[in-house]
């Protein structure tokens, strides 16, 4: 099938959610209110819109995570032709997992690792 | 006889997906109810069979209702996304030998490619939503799914390096003489064990279900959907699911491959008799029942406790597994 699998799917996927969704606009009627269209908070008086200050940590998590993906990343052709490039090859991998290794220390140090 | 080809394959894969999709959440319900010794769904059609069915037709007759606060694009196009990564995730998974819509070169790291994208939907959702409890959930949903990707992308790596090949029918070959969680070698239990966790985890099921806390968050990143939106997040949750399950199983328990013993040749006849496509989703609904067990084994986390599990114990491990693999290859024990 090659590339076109892919459009193909992206399309079917496509086709599937805007036809279901399409069949329930046909069929159902809708109605609105003042409270109805307020943000949900459990049955409570809402606060309002989101306007609230988010927790640093999940930026951390994020910046931490987008080196080790890049790891990765690279590890997976070394994985392929592992057993023919042999130790050498090896001994390379382990550097580099090493030197972002050290990174993962540094940053369990600075406690950034660690909820609170 | 390509045209047709075009127009049958989305055609199959959607009422398959539908299908899946609906048996899942039947599966759900009475899987629950065995474990805490209720009957389950059991009105609706024999053995509560039409329940499922019951509930879509339900879900299409709910209202389109959208709140006032919302960014409507972003709201809209986030379970479009989520329900558009299922669909694209399925085409290098192979239900039988030709039963496979493209055998790509690098298929498994296609697959982790494009799974990690459905956070994106969620993280789309929670914050088109503008609602409280829609954007903690998402940010702690982006949170736990980037970081169990870590643990779970280097567990596929075992395989890959065990295998040596990304395509998905090489690594199921490489299994014709045993599946790889059979041969027994060390790595490659510790890897299956890890992948468990993680799929666990990127699917935001219990016990990491911490997107959708019911007790903490109502819903999570679907507070604000309703009707057919909510189905379709929904469904991709349970398609997900599916698709890694399967992924799992192409990895770990031979794809479709019937389950063969060595020496047994009468056996082993009777176990190819059973068609290819039968044993995959034998195989996947075995893996799937497992993810449920975990649901009513283990209390939730909390997530100081998740993040700790991932990244101070699970990615060191599989690491670790990584290299104790490597030199398992260098000194020939492994049997490919």
């Amino acid at each position: 099938m090659g590339f076109f699998s892919l459009f193909l799917m992206i399309f079917s996927g496509l086709l599937f959610a805007v036809l279901s969704i399409l069949v329930s606009k046909i069929l159902v009627k809708n109605s609105t209110n003042f409270e109805k269209a307020l943000p949900y908070e459990c049955g409570v008086e809402s606060l309002g819109i989101l306007n609230f200050q988010q927790k640093i940590g999940y930026y951390f998590y994020a910046l931490i995570f987008l080196i080790f993906e890049v790891e990765l990343i690279f590890l997976y052709p070394w994985a392929v032709v592992a057993k023919s490039l042999g130790f050498m090859a090896f001994i390379e991998i382990m550097i580099f997992i090493f030197i972002l290794f050290l990174g993962l220390l540094y940053a369990h140090k600075k406690n950034v690792l660690t909820w609170n | 006889m390509t045209i047709l080809k075009f127009i049958l394959i989305p055609i199959i894969i959607i009422a398959l997906f539908s299908i899946i999709g609906m048996f899942l959440v039947y599966m759900e319900r009475k899987v629950c109810a065995f474990m805490q010794i209720r009957i389950g769904p059991n009105r609706v059609g024999k053995f509560g069979m039409l329940q499922t069915v019951a509930d879509t037709l339900k879900l299409v007759l709910k209202e389109n209702f959208s709140p006032k606060y919302i960014d409507k694009f972003l709201y809209n196009l986030a379970p479009l996304l989520a329900i558009i990564i299922p669909f694209v995730l399925t085409i290098p998974i192979a239900y039988s030998k030709s039963w496979q819509i493209w055998d790509i070169n690098i298929g498994v790291l296609f697959i982790t490619a494009f799974s990690s994208l459905s956070v994106i939907s969620i993280l789309i959702a929670g914050w088109a939503s503008n609602n409280k409890y829609s954007m903690i959930g998402a940010l702690r949903s982006g949170a736990q799914i980037i970081s169990y990707e870590l643990s779970g992308g280097l567990a596929i790596l075992t395989i890959v390096m065990f295998s040596q090949s990304l395509k998905i029918s090489e690594i199921i070959a490489s299994q014709a003489n045993g599946w790889w969680i059979i041969k027994g070698h060390i790595p490659v239990i510790v890897s299956f064990c890890i992948y468990m966790i993680t799929i666990t985890a990127e699917c935001n099921r219990a016990p990491f279900d911490l997107t959708e806390a019911e007790s903490e968050l109502t819903a999570g990143f679907h507070t604000e959907y309703s009707g057919m939106k909510f189905a379709l997040f929904f469904l991709a949750e349970y398609l997900n699911i599916f698709i890694l399950s399967a992924l799992g199983v192409i990895l770990y328990l031979g794809g479709w491959q019937p389950f063969h013993l060595p020496n047994l040749l009468e056996f082993n006849n009777i176990m190819d008799f059973i068609p290819a496509p039968i044993w995959f989703f034998f195989k996947v609904f075995l893996i799937i029942f497992i993810i449920m067990w975990f649901r009513w084994t283990f209390p939730r986390l909390r997530i100081d406790q998740l993040l700790k599990l991932e990244w101070h114990f699970l990615l060191p491990l599989s690491l670790l597994n990584l290299i104790f693999g490597f030199i398992l290859i260098m000194l020939n024990f492994i049997v490919k």
